[in-house]
């Protein structure tokens, strides 16, 4: 199936140097991109080729350098630190490797810190049975495992009903077994909600269930691949 | 950079930096470390050094001025026994001379007279002390201090105490004229002099009377010739041997002077100028004892936290360590190091401040005692101590700290400590959940998270909310004071003072005065009490029953008459002659016909002010086997005709002391208001000190410990000011029960300070605190806490939010 429309997200000639002291670092050297909505995007590449620089730069967490993006109409490289926070707060959800969750709020108290900021959001139990975690509600994230625990994190990431779903290594912490739940989350989100996705991973056998498949090498888009067939998460195997 | 703002060294790795010793390196860590956290160690070494440098100046003031006032005893050669008597012989000197203990015998001719200067209209006293300035010497030595001494035989000069001529703002040269004997005698005033007899001047109250009572000495014989006193003395001063006693001495000259009159004998600890500046004094070591201490505690506290912390971040570093074969002796040690350096830099600070602030006390304190030199120094044993117990207190809170370090096992430091575990707050495991957001449920559990943390936070800051109140609850007390003793007990405008005891009769001649609305006379006999074998030189003051000018009023503002049948005695009187009330007492009259009679104590009033003992007016008059006679009036004054009264008091012979209350009280507030602003603006500083110290610290501390969180919460959209909000939400909460608990810790620590003082026997501090010094004190801590907030929340918008998302806590 094939996602149309005008691009969500669009970034030109993206660049980004790091400078330290003497040295320049360049992650990004010139990136151009569309994403379509409702697109699902797996985003491939080595260590250091700036997968997670893109990611952060197109979910408004960092300023590129140099070049342009968009998000629907609005040009986020001239947003101000405000406009940027607005920006990840209405459209935005993201899914690290760490789950970063607040250890001091219950996976309910979590989804709802997001839910409470935001304009229609669903309830946070609704987030919850999402990624299948309807009966945890009222567990801390002590007393959760990490596959759940990045679930948690799932869940707080869409319940605003974001444009958009950054996912970097989210089963980078992650078995095997634990990782292919969360994938499945974020398939079906992406399927049965609409949500534009797109997902870092070191795993070239997850990019069977994307729409696109993106490979960066040395701050560029080296490959681009559309599956013939995308696969469910259930399918895949690594 | 990293998220953690505590520092992880940036560059380089920990140890053997390029084959060096190790020892330097773990040193090269030390200074890095301590310059990474520089806001938060000033801010430690500052509460440091407020609390060493409050111990120094107090102390310093302290022996400085104890210093000053034995050197300037010595020097003038201060008597040791004080007597006053009617009219004894000058052969008398002999066998007073003789009692065993006594060096030295001085006897003198001392009269209270009216004074006029041109130009003042109220009358005041003079005190005129017959000197010999031909052959100085004696006891209580003067120092000239301007002008010059009077020539020696010369009828009309005099010298006057500098107080005096400063208070009024006169210049040398002024002719005075006081009424000698019912005559108008000239005097020039030649000079001006410092006598340790009257550092504090006054007639008896407990606030300085220099606007209205001068002392001045002029040549013996004429002072003798105008009183009829040529070959006798009124007055005599005692120096002593080393080892004598001053209490059997009083008794045997009172033994000697009882025929011709006496007045009774004082030790110097009774001699009034004495007691109040040896309070004043003592006060500094009271003052400088109880605040010092609290601001070791709170930095003890501080440190104690902030190497938690450092501990606790620094764990994978000391397992390295531990792994290397560091022995924990030495690791616990490199962190005490830390703690040290913290000190030695407060205790730098301090000795300076404390220096600084001892030598500007002890100039504010010579100034108004009048010392003839400024002594200040700061004693070794004092900064010692100051220092060490700072050592001590710090050490203390740091060895807790380190104890962790001591009990880790490499093998478990080297994993990361296990997440932090939450559970429901008690409100909601109540069933009141629904009560907070996620927000304030994230600050609420914090808090019970750590709830020693928390609580001692909450100590730190509502320390500083006492510090001042305690500082600056004494403008308060002292208008309480005012307000007592000049709208409740003394009511008159001006009071009265006779010559001679005089008819009851007088008080109809005062109220026809221009002026005068309403008159009340009283009867003052100088009396000694007794009480098995203690003893107490006061007064007994009659009083009509329907007294409405001068009133007997407790301190909780109830007026107590004196009751038919008995002496009412003020409180502290009754403690020091051990009694209560249903005892017997001995009363000693010292004027008129001398009589001696055994009372029964009627009651006692905590009043505030003097040692006083009552009786109903006929009843005194009755014991003292005189007819209805008094001594003193208070009379209630039209302001405007005011003027007219005291130039008509001043013609009137019969009329000896003329006060009015209101010049009184404003030479008081003027000199007290530069004193208090000084110790007040210094105890806020102090004060606020601890607040930054304590709030900041804390914050600094919440944030490495919660910059993860905090910037994930960026990362999902949380605005900078909605994530300061959790931060410093949990300080604000802090602050907000801190104050009220500091207000009750500020209570009781005036309390505190106040009873520790209460040996005074002149008055009794009140425990007065207004709410305008509550939201003083309120409003110092919370502007304290903002502005730590406002350091802080520049941190928190820097937050790197990119980094934090490549690190697991
Ligand atoms: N804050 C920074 N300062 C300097 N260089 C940086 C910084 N962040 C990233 N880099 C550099 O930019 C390059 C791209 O980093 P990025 O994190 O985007 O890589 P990545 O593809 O996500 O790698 P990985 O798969 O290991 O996560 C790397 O060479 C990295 O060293
Ligand atoms: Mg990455």
């Amino acid at each position: 199936m094939s996602r149309s429309g005008a691009p969500v997200l669009s970034a030109r000639a993206l660049t980004k140097v790091y400078r330290m002291g003497e040295a320049e670092v360049h992650a990004l050297r010139g990136v151009d991109l569309e994403i379509r909505p409702g697109e699902l995007i797996v985003l491939l590449g080595p260590s250091g080729s700036g997968k997670s620089t893109l990611l952060n730069i197109l979910g408004g967490l960092d300023t590129p350098t140099a070049g342009e993006v968009r998000f629907v109409e609005r040009d986020l490289t001239r947003a101000g630190e405000a406009e940027l926070t607005r920006y990840r707060r209405e459209h935005v959800g993201f899914v690290f490797q760490f789950y970063n969750l607040i250890p001091s709020l219950t996976a309910r108290e979590n989804v709802a810190l997001v839910t409470d900021i935001s304009a229609q959001p669903m309830p946070p139990a609704e987030a919850l049975g999402w990624v299948g975690l309807a009966d945890r509600l009222d567990h801390f994230p002590s007393q959760l495992s990490g596959g759940e625990q990045q679930r948690v994190a799932i869940a707080r990431a869409i319940a605003k009903r974001p444009r958009l779903l950054l996912c970097d290594e989210p089963t980078g912490a992650l078995d095997y077994e634990t990782g292919k739940m969360v994938l499945e989350a974020i398939a079906r989100i992406n399927a049965e909600l609409g949500t534009t996705a797109m997902v870092i991973t070191h795993n070239a056998a997850i990019a069977a269930m994307a729409d696109r498949v993106l490979r960066l090498g040395n701050g560029r888009i080296v490959g681009e691949a559309r599956p013939e067939r995308k696969l469910t998460a259930a399918e895949i195997s690594w | 950079m990293g998220v953690h703002t505590t520092p992880r060294p940036s560059g380089g790795p920990l140890l053997g930096e390029e084959g060096t010793d190790p020892v330097k390196s773990l040193d090269r860590k030390l200074l890095r470390d301590l310059w990474a956290l520089k806001t938060q160690v000033a801010s430690i070494a500052l509460v440091i050094a407020c609390g060493i440098g409050g111990f120094i100046a107090s102390f310093s003031t302290y022996e400085s001025l104890s210093f000053s006032r034995d050197r300037y005893y010595d020097q003038a050669r201060f008597p040791h026994v004080f007597a006053t008597v009617k009219r004894a012989p000058a052969s008398l000197e002999a066998r007073i001379r003789a009692i065993p203990g006594v060096s030295e015998v001085e006897t003198r001719v001392v009269r209270d007279a009216q004074l006029a200067v041109p130009g003042i209209v109220p009358p005041m006293i003079a005190r005129l002390i017959g000197h010999d300035f031909a052959r100085h010497g004696g006891m209580s030595r003067l120092t000239l201090k301007s002008g010059r001494w009077p020539s020696p035989g010369a009828k009309g000069e005099v010298v006057v105490n500098n107080r005096f001529m400063e208070a009024r703002r006169l210049a040398l040269g002024v002719e005075a004229s006081v009424l000698l004997n019912g005559k108008r005698e000239r005097l020039a005033i030649v000079g001006t002099v410092l006598t340790p007899e009257y550092i504090y001047a006054t007639r008896g109250g407990g606030m300085p009377d220099d606007e209205w009572f001068a002392v001045m000495w002029m040549d013996a014989r004429s002072l003798a010739a105008g009183f009829n006193m040529a070959g006798a003395f009124n007055s005599v001063q005692l120096r002593l041997a080393r080892a004598a006693s001053s209490q059997a001495v009083v008794e045997a000259l009172d033994r000697i002077l009882e025929p011709y009159g006496s007045f009774g004998g004082v030790g110097r600890e009774d001699q009034i100028s004495h007691k109040i500046l040896s309070q004043e004094i003592n006060q500094q070591r009271i003052f400088g004892t109880v605040l010092p201490s609290i601001f070791l505690l709170v930095a003890a506290f501080i440190l104690n936290v902030v190497l938690h912390r450092q501990v606790n971040a620094q764990r994978g570093e000391i397992a390295a360590l531990k792994a290397l074969g560091y022995e924990d002796r030495r690791i616990a040690w490199h962190y005490l190091k830390f703690a040290s350096v913290i000190v030695l830099l407060g205790a730098a600070i301090g000795v300076a401040l404390g220096r600084w602030l001892g030598g500007a006390m002890t100039g504010l304190y010579t100034e108004f005692f009048h010392f003839p030199e400024l002594n200040f120094r700061t004693l070794p044993w004092v900064v010692a101590s100051g220092v060490a117990v700072a050592f001590l207190a710090a050490f203390g809170g740091a060895l807790a700290a380190i104890q962790g370090v001591v009990r880790m096992k490499a093998a478990e430091a080297l994993r990361p400590p296990a997440p932090a575990e939450f559970r429901p707050l008690l409100i909601e495991r109540l069933g009141y959940a629904e009560l907070a957001t996620p927000a304030q449920r994230m600050i609420l559990r914090n808090l019970e998270r750590r709830p020693v943390r928390a609580a001692l936070t909450v100590a730190g800051i509502a320390g500083s909310v006492a510090i001042l109140l305690s500082g600056t609850f004494w403008v308060d007390a002292v208008e309480h004071f005012i307000d007592v003793q000049f709208n409740h007990v003394q009511r008159g405008e001006v009071t009265v003072g006779f010559v001679e005891p005089r008819d009851r009769s007088v008080v109809r001649e005062l109220a026809r005065l221009p002026g005068v609305k309403e008159a009340e006379a009283n009867r003052v006999i100088p009396a000694r009490l007794r009480a098995a074998n203690r003893s107490y030189r006061t007064a007994l003051t009659g009083l009509p029953d329907d007294a409405r000018l001068f009133r007997i009023v407790d301190r909780d503002l109830a007026a107590t008459p004196p009751t038919p049948g008995g002496v009412l005695l003020t409180k502290r009187l009754a403690d020091r002659l051990g009694l209560a009330p249903g005892d017997a007492i001995s009363v000693e009259l010292l004027e008129g016909k001398r009589v001696k009679a055994d009372l029964r104590v009627a009651g006692t009033v905590r009043e505030l002010a003097h040692m006083n003992a009552y009786l109903r007016l006929e009843e005194l008059n009755r014991l003292a086997r005189e007819g209805p006679v008094v001594s003193g009036a208070g009379l209630r004054v039209d302001r405007a005709d005011e003027a007219s009264l005291l130039a008509r008091l001043k013609e009137m012979p019969a009329v000896a002391v003329v006060i009015v209350t209101r010049t009184l009280l404003d030479t008081f507030r003027a000199q007290s208001a530069r004193n208090i602003l000084f110790f007040t603006s210094i105890l806020t500083a102090f004060a606020a000190t601890i607040a930054v110290g304590v709030v900041y610290n804390n914050a600094r501390i919440q944030l490495a410990e919660r910059a993860w969180e905090l910037a994930s919460l960026r990362v999902l959209g949380f605005t900078r000011g909605e994530v300061s909000v959790l931060l410093l939400g949990e300080l604000a909460l802090e602050i907000a029960l801190a104050i009220p608990l500091g207000f009750v810790a500020g209570y009781w620590l005036s309390w505190l300070i106040i009873s520790l003082m209460q040996h005074t026997e002149v008055i009794e501090i009140p425990l007065v605190i207004l709410p305008d010094t509550y939201l003083y004190a309120g409003a110092v801590v919370v502007a304290a806490g903002v502005a730590s907030a406002l350091i802080v929340r520049n941190r928190i918008d820097n937050l790197d939010m990119v980094a934090v998302l490549k690190t697991r806590e």
